[in-house]
């Protein structure tokens, strides 16, 4: 018998969802999402040209600007039937537009922090909020940073009341996973 | 002044994933984005005639499996391989799962569902 599945039979395919790790350069993204993540981080690239190159065009190429940015993503396999993705987003402003095709259909986003840092978040959580994107702030426990309360943070990020800060410890898979459940917990309490 | 490395690996050849898609960046068939579920819908053998990353693309979906995979494995643009999936959707070889809408994601029950697997696995 043919072994081609025909479009009428019963596929029944695995519903993905995503949670974006967010924050600056060297806080610990790839470091949370390998810590939860069933399989190795890996990596997918996404090539970058100006705008409104003809592609055809392969004259100039040598002189455009091309330039890869990439994503570490991890998965954790819920059931047989869900599935949840984990991106580590590329940390630089130019890259926003590139935030948006990942933010599109996110569930939320974690942002991580370093109290050396906090400046450094602001344009993370700036665009969370612009995008209104639900998502919680998880502090990186570095060694050596001197200990915040949690609500010196929210204080010093200036955030609003309602959205969740933690602690944390971006290495350990049980820390990590309770950023992700705090955030879960977060969007569930949201209005719809 | 420059950007940290982490961001800026060194550049990849740019002319082959173009080529390979035609220098189409934009799928003929479907809409795709990285959590897109793919899955072969007949076993790699059979891909007689398809173009080396196609046939790639149908060993890597005999079981379900998202875009970004698919890209890192074939160590590909996401966008290229989205390309080739339109192809393959096209001659029926893959089905696919759209990717959900914007916003309203995810429902309540998917919600509970993650924080309840997070919490047991």
């Amino acid at each position: 018998m043919d072994s081609v599945r025909s479009d009428a039979a019963p596929v029944v395919l695995p519903t993905a969802v995503k949670i974006l790790i967010a924050g600056h350069f060297g806080v610990g993204k790839t470091t949370m999402v390998g810590a939860v993540s069933e399989i190795r981080p890996l990596r997918t690239e996404e090539m970058l040209t100006d705008a409104g190159i003809g592609v055809d065009d392969l004259s100039g190429v040598e002189a455009k600007t091309h330039t890869t940015v990439a994503m570490d993503f991890g998965r954790i396999t819920i059931s047989r039937d869900l599935v949840l993705y984990l991106f580590g987003t590329p940390g630089q402003d130019r890259f926003s537009f590139l935030w948006d095709e990942l933010a599109s259909g996110a569930i939320g986003a974690v942002v991580l922090a370093d109290t050396r840092r906090l400046k450094e978040s602001f344009a993370c959580l700036d665009y969370f909020e612009e995008r209104e994107t639900p998502f919680v702030v998880a502090v990186n426990c570095f060694e050596g940073s001197d200990r915040f309360t949690t609500a010196d943070v929210q204080l010093a990020l200036n955030l609003d009341p309602g959205t969740p800060v933690l602690l944390c410890d971006a290495r350990d898979r049980t820390s990590s996973r309770a950023v992700l459940v705090a955030l879960l917990q977060h969007v569930l309490s949201l209005p719809v | 002044m420059q950007a940290p490395q982490e961001q800026w690996p060194d550049a990849v050849p740019v002319v082959r994933p173009y080529a390979m898609t035609s220098g189409r960046t934009t799928p003929a068939r479907g809409a795709f984005d990285l959590i897109s579920i793919v899955l072969a819908t007949r076993p790699p053998e059979r891909d007689d005639g398809l173009h080396p990353e196609s046939a790639q693309i149908i060993r890597h979906s005999q079981e379900p499996v998202s875009v970004a995979e698919l890209a890192a494995e074939l160590d590909l643009p996401a966008g290229t391989v989205m390309v080739l999936l339109g192809d393959l959707l096209a001659q029926r070889l893959i089905v696919t799962r759209s990717p959900t809408p914007a916003r309203g994601v995810a429902s309540r029950p998917v919600l509970e569902a993650v924080i309840h697997g997070l919490r047991t696995l």
